[in-house]
């Protein structure tokens, strides 16, 4: 199978398959983000053009401060509150399904039973949005970030828990078994040894659901109207009318809220890839 | 599937005596064990999940059941019957965004299901760069959907578009890609499955990487080319990455709302309109018992499909 053993016939045609298969992937993957940093650092004027060209002026960083500096600077409240939402959704996941997930693999039952078949209706079932927003005004929850975090939580739930569930089925029962000996409790068996255990797992989601949480747009519209509890993803919703003759501007929020996905792809791409396909092939 | 029995409180797990490296205890001490320890795995780790999947989940799709029928602002609801319905199967926009719904979902799921497994086929050959090509096929699903949809609907616009421009460099006349009332929802399809594509590549190349080598050496031996290897090794044995791929796509496809709103808004007219939109559309307008209503439409059209789908694929995944 090395490149030694190959005849030269064979090795052209590997290259040339190698160099369509690059090319066309440039082409189809790369030129719209290239795309999006050109017009983000060109001028309003050149930027209307809509041309895929290098610009001829720079103007990176007053384009930066504008976005920045629109509405009030509406962008950082924006990041703000997209970043509370993340962060406190996330954390209640991990803790919430981890514990779901070690009864629903160590508990077989009548009871786990329909606490699967929950999950998996979770899965499939689209939420219903306007009875969700009843149940939320009667817990004065409508229009706040508390709310959309439940929302968030309730929704990531079920795929967070089969990711969970995946991997406690891999850690032995004996070490619950050791450690009742040692007389732990339900919580301090759970927390104490097994969880700590989940670190993988833990990281693993803690990661997608970032990137979905961060990039839900649909939540926020329906369930955080307004400017004031805006996520960044309405941020360029609200924009793209303002700055429907300024592209520039438009595509400079877009690089901006893209940077985050991009350091976690960047930085942990194996992680997220391995949680999706496992979370995916068993759900 | 787990089997369902209150019995096994003791057996589960069955693997007859403690872990490798411990002294066997006697049969009674170890089921003694086994005992405390189930009763650790308590049913209370389930109640703060299941307050907030309650709450926010199960008790909307409940009640949707009963809004469905009324007219309703938020406050006050009237019980009038099957009229949300009835206005939703008469009136041509509402029923059309139904078909559109089902084209979208369908042709998303066979694009992923077709280009997803052609790349996962040339990513796990022996071609250089693999690391490379699978980064970049897969960023595009870490990236939001609303910044993808403004880029594309720039991207796709019909005089100054890149799309058009390029095809303009080869002599061919590029149509009005959004505008279009013909092309309006293929083309937010077709952007759907370049976001989308990635997801179902790894799904793949977990897959077709999970196949034993000797099955393509045994077609090796006898002569079988790669077509043969591709015919009747990868594709029958990466049948349940293709099941998931599937399910995963359809679901999807068929509540697809911020791709299509961001980019064509449901228009021209209605003709990019899926149920997802034409609920958020009713939504703002102030018909809540109408939106509600659109909602039971598409729990029911989910149900009717992807439940036997998942159904009909897990027994064949047994035959395997």
């Amino acid at each position: 199978m090395s490149a030694q053993t190959l005849t030269p016939a064979r090795r052209l045609r590997r290259l040339g398959t190698e160099v369509l298969a690059v090319g066309a992937a440039l082409v189809v993957f790369v030129v719209p983000f290239v795309f999006i940093v050109l017009t983000a650092f060109k001028d309003e004027f050149e930027a209307s053009d809509l041309t895929f060209s290098l610009p001829t002026t720079w103007p990176v960083l007053d384009n930066l401060r504008e976005v920045f500096a629109a509405r009030d600077g509406m962008l950082l409240v924006a990041f703000k509150n997209s970043t509370i939402l993340t962060v406190s959704s996330v954390a209640i996941l991990v803790v919430l399904c981890s514990m779901v997930a070690f009864v629903l693999q160590r508990r077989p039952g009548r009871v786990s039973d329909v606490v699967g078949a929950l999950i998996l209706s979770g899965l499939i079932i689209p939420p219903a949005i306007v009875p969700t927003i009843w149940v939320l005004q009667k817990l004065h929850l409508f229009k706040t970030i508390p709310g959309l975090v439940l929302v968030e939580v309730a929704f990531s739930m079920s795929f967070t828990i089969l990711l969970y569930r995946a991997f406690i089925a891999a850690i032995p029962r004996e070490l619950d078994e050791a450690a009742v000996i040692d007389g732990c409790s339900s919580l301090t068996l759970f927390f104490r040894v097994i969880f700590p255990l989940l670190r993988p797992v833990t990281i693993t989601s803690i990661l997608t659901n970032s990137v979905f949480i961060f990039n839900d747009f649909v939540n926020p519209l329906y369930f955080t109207p307004g400017d004031e509890n805006a996520t960044v993803q309405l941020t360029l919703y609200n924009f793209l009318s303002q700055f429907s003759t300024q592209y520039n501007l438009l595509f400079m929020n877009i690089l901006v809220i893209t940077i985050p996905p991009l350091l976690v792809f960047v930085l942990f791409n194996g992680k997220i890839v391995s949680g999706m396909t496992s979370g995916a092939v068993k759900g | 599937m787990q089997s369902p029995s209150s019995s096994n409180a003791r057996t589960a797990g069955s693997r007859g005596d403690a872990g490798p490296g411990r002294a066997a205890p006697t049969p009674a001490r170890a089921s003694a064990v086994r005992g405390t320890t189930q009763r650790r795995y308590s049913y209370w780790f389930y109640a703060p999940a299941g307050v907030v999947y309650g709450v926010i989940f199960v008790l909307p799709t409940l009640i949707s059941f009963y809004f469905a029928f009324t007219r309703w602002d938020l406050f006050e609801s009237e019980w009038i019957g099957l009229d949300n319905f009835r206005q939703f199967f008469s009136e041509q926009s509402l029923r059309s965004s139904l078909v559109n719904t089902l084209v979208y979902a369908v042709t998303t799921s066979g694009l992923k299901v077709v280009l997803g497994m052609l790349l996962a086929i040339v990513l796990t050959s022996s071609i250089r760069l693999k690391g490379l090509l699978r980064a970049l096929t897969f960023f595009p699903v870490l990236v939001s959907t609303v910044a993808v949809g403004i880029t594309f609907s720039v991207l796709l616009q019909p005089d100054f578009g890149i799309v058009n421009a390029a095809l303009a460099k080869v002599g061919i006349t590029g149509p009005d890609w959004l505008g279009d009332p013909d092309t309006a929802l293929l083309s937010v399809a077709a952007v759907d499955v370049w976001k989308g594509v990635g997801l179902a590549t790894v799904i793949y190349i977990a897959g077709i990487l999970s196949i034993p080598r000797d099955y393509y050496e045994a077609v090796e031996v006898d002569g079988g080319g790669a077509w043969t290897q591709f015919w009747n090794v990868t594709l029958p044995l990466a049948r349940p990455a293709t099941f998931t791929v599937i399910l995963l796509s359809f679901i999807g496809g068929l509540r697809s709302f911020d791709l299509i709103w961001t980019m064509t808004g449901g228009g021209p007219g209605f003709a990019s309109d899926t149920i997802a939109s034409v609920i958020y559309k009713q939504y703002q307008a102030g018909f809540y018992g109408l939106a509600t209503a659109g909602n039971v439409v598409l729990f029911l059209l989910v149900s009717a499909i992807v439940f036997p789908l998942a159904r009909f694929f897990s027994s064949r995944e047994v035959d395997l």
